[in-house]
């Protein structure tokens, strides 16, 4: 037993690191560091730039035009974007639909769909969720009927991150009403283009527009854009559920947000002395700091008991649970470290580049202004992918048996 | 970097495992523990057949010469076994102690006996009024002539009643909190002047205050160079606190089974109560604590002998906090969940709640090892 990585995985670190100091844009970098929104423009740039570099399905084989990667080596590869502040990855392509498409679609669909995934030239968005089907997805309603070589899509999803900037969406459709309700389910690749497609936006706690309600009015789609075999979706929609596992423990993440609160903590004042010093503020940031360590190591424990193929276990269920706890007790301290500052709430001043009034002191420190907007904003970690709830059935299930 | 365990370490692990399973059984442990002494000559001369009292002595003084991940392989059975012996006292802490000062003749002929089973030491060194701060020492050793007199008190000495031998720290100069001029002594634990208030712990071990009365003992007896012993009992302790965590580990995985197994052939409502959601979230929660420790359990073995003290107290003060609070919440959840019978002697299930709850208070509690943690981690 040893926690040092080997050799070849410092040296890929490194390759990573230096990729990273070349590649990574400072205005994108200073964005993320600073829990500045990131646009369109701004992740696709990022596509754009990996997969130039060949690595633009990070997850993916090397005969679908991935790097080919180890689960070790995508985990380094998330950890240190992660910290240099590169974005995080947008999943709904590169890390959900594009493995469905490599182990279930045909030789056709492969061609037309990946590339444009790695090159970030085609934007993708999820359509599982609906307003009766949450936890219970299985319960989903939106219709696709056969006609001719055509489905017929009629129905509602909700919950659709960034629906707004995508191209295409993959869907789950009841094609089999009568049938119990995991069989009857189809998975279809639905161009945003299409006639018939009306998206919604949902204004969130934070006032931001990240999430929209998706509506389907007689949307012609064609057959052979059906993945996989008609009623076999939910096989297919487990699979994808399953798959993002490297990185969802967030370690990077959390790490970089861990170092911003200390920096934060340091520079805030409480009774003349920095706040970081303060006995009752050093605990909360020490515990967190420790809950972080045991999940990382427990994270590594889990990839490493995979580098052979055994597939993705229920261990992902702890790693999520953990993951997002840690990460919103994170962002709840950073809130917590600008006291009365983290009141005021200022659109304008959550974009980067804003400048307060240069003539009279600033209404607060410049960082404290996305600070309660984030906390609210992460709220969503224990709720999307599978509600924390939703992974202690799993582990409780599939880990103990009950 | 990888997780697995050697062959070497895997066969120790069941030949212990096997072991204790075997003959050291919940009702065996009942036994000891309403003995006198509180501790069981024929398992200790067991244990020491199967080789294990030998397994940190160095390979010079007819011992194994393994290490941390050696011991955390056994220490799992320990506590699930809930060993009375002083294993962790003797055969961990004080050979590790020892085996610091191996180039004296003495110490390394008490290596070769304790290895063999013949010979037991313990540390003396925490006081009353130190709490879990290793430095301060108020017990006095004056010299004069060529020997040494020994004044103070020691607070919660573990199976100081089994012992020998006590290694015994006292101050040769300085102030009660000074990190110098602390040294150590190797003390008969039938010496004139010395006397045990002892007593059993809430989780059944033994323990005693021991009281230091105008002891002498010859300047030989000195481990080591005068007033420099503290960074070789903090390492020793530090090598303690990782085996600590693994044998809690070892109890929390023994206190998840047993809760699992409980809940589905209880049945109330007509159903096992393992149906019910709310235990079974409590259960995963279990878990999540468990697997978390272990992960610290391994940081703290791979990290216990790093020359690099605040970085070894760095990873260890991690890990006892959270396998500490880990250890607090296993086990209130596990005697909740086995409802009245989990208030019960006769389940083994209480005494396994003991033994954690006197794992958190030891080497440390968690908020003692969190704010050491904070205080090396300020940046």
């Amino acid at each position: 037993m040893r926690l040092e990585f080997t050799e070849e995985e410092q040296a890929f670190r490194e390759e990573v690191r230096v990729f990273l100091r070349e590649k990574l844009p400072a205005a994108i970098r200073d964005k993320v560091l600073n829990g500045y929104e990131l646009s369109r423009a701004d992740h696709v740039l990022w596509q754009r730039t990996l997969h130039e570099r060949g690595w633009g399905g990070v997850s993916w084989p090397k005969e679908f035009g991935g790097p080919g990667w180890n689960s070790l080596q995508q985990y380094i590869f998330e950890e240190e974007t992660a910290l240099a502040g590169a974005p995080r990855l947008i999943p709904f392509g590169t890390k959900m639909v594009a493995p469905v498409i490599m182990a279930f679609g045909n030789a056709g669909q492969q061609q037309r769909f990946l590339p444009p995934i790695s090159s970030g030239s085609e934007w993708w968005c999820q359509g599982y969720s609906e307003p009766g089907a949450g936890s219970d997805l299985a319960s989903l309603k939106t219709r696709a009927t056969r006609d001719g070589d055509h489905y017929i899509v009629n129905g509602q999803k909700t919950w659709n991150t960034l629906g707004q900037y995508a191209d295409w969406i993959f869907c789950l459709v009841r094609t089999e009403a009568q049938a119990k309700p995991q069989s009857g389910i189809s998975f279809l690749l639905i161009d945003m283009k299409s006639p018939g497609i009306t998206v919604r936006p949902i204004t969130l706690l934070d006032g931001g527009h990240e999430v929209n309600e998706i509506w389907f009015e007689d949307v012609r789609v064609p057959i052979e854009n059906r993945v996989g075999d008609e009623n076999k979706g939910w096989t297919y929609a487990k699979f994808l559920l399953g798959h993002e596992r490297t990185n969802i423990a967030g370690i990077g993440g959390a790490k970089r947000e861990l170092a911003r609160l200390k920096r934060i903590a340091a520079s805030e004042i409480k009774n003349g002395r920095p706040l970081i010093e303060d006995p009752l503020f050093a605990a909360h940031i020490a515990q967190v700091e420790v809950d972080l360590w045991a999940l990382e190591i427990t994270n590594l424990r889990v990839l490493s008991g995979e580098r052979g193929s055994r597939a993705p276990g229920p261990e992902a269920s702890i790693l999520k649970i953990r993951g997002t706890e840690i990460a919103q007790r994170i962002s709840e301290l950073l809130m917590r470290a600008v006291g009365p500052y983290a009141l005021p709430f200022r659109r304008e001043a959550m974009e980067a580049g804003w400048q307060s009034d240069p003539t009279r002191e600033a209404a607060g420190p410049k960082y404290a202004a996305t600070l309660a907007a984030a906390y609210m904003n992460l709220r969503k970690l224990s709720i999307f992918g599978g509600t924390n709830e939703i992974q202690k059935n799993i582990i409780s299930k599939m880990i103990v048996g009950l | 970097m990888n997780f697995e365990f050697s062959d070497e370490q895997r066969q120790l692990q069941d030949t212990v495992d096997r072991y204790l399973a075997g003959q050291y059984t919940f009702e065996k442990f009942r036994a000891i523990n309403a003995s006198a002494s509180g501790w069981d000559k024929a398992a200790w001369a067991g244990l020491a057949d199967l080789g294990v009292l030998a397994l940190n002595v160095p390979a010079a003084q007819g011992g194994l010469g393994f290490g941390p991940l050696e011991t955390l392989s056994v220490m799992g059975a320990c506590g699930r076994s809930l060993l009375l012996e002083p294993f962790l006292s003797s055969a961990v802490i004080a050979t590790a102690l020892l085996r610091a000062f191996a180039d004296d003749a003495a110490a390394a002929e008490l290596l070769t006996r304790m290895g063999a089973g013949n010979a037991i030491a313990v540390l003396a060194h925490y006081e009353p009024g130190s709490r879990y701060e290793t430095q301060w020492t108020t017990t006095r050793a004056r010299k004069s002539g060529g020997s040494y007199q020994l004044d103070g008190h020691k607070a919660v000495v573990l199976h100081a009643g089994a012992a020998d031998t006590l290694l015994i720290s006292a101050r040769t100069s300085g102030e009660p909190s000074d990190a110098k001029g602390i040294s150590l002594f190797r003390v008969p634990r039938d010496a004139k002047g010395l006397s045990l208030d002892q007593y059993p712990t809430i989780d059944g071990q033994r323990a005693a205050d021991v009281y230091l009365k105008g002891v002498q003992v010859p300047e030989s007896s000195r481990l080591g160079v005068e007033g420099g012993a503290l960074p070789a009992i903090d390492a020793a302790l530090d090598i303690g606190l990782a085996a600590l965590c693994a044998e809690a580990v070892g109890v929390m995985q023994a206190l998840v089974d047993a809760t699992v197994a409980y809940v589905q052939s209880r049945q109330q409502f007509g159903t096992a109560i393992g149906r019910f959601q709310a235990l079974q979230h409590r259960i995963a929660d279990m878990l999540i604590h468990l697997e978390q420790a272990r992960s610290m359990s391994y940081l703290a073995a791979l990290r216990c002998g790093d020359q690099n003290v605040s970085e070894r107290r760095r990873a260890l003060s991690a890990a006892k906090a959270v396998v500490g609070q880990s250890c607090r919440f296993v086990a209130q959840q596990a005697v909740q969940l086995h409802g009245g019978m989990g208030m019960t002697d006769e389940l083994i299930v209480s005494h396994w709640f003991k033994r954690l709850t006197a794992a958190e208070l030891m080497f440390g509690d968690s908020d003692t090892h969190l704010q050491r943690y904070a205080a090396l981690t300020r940046s």
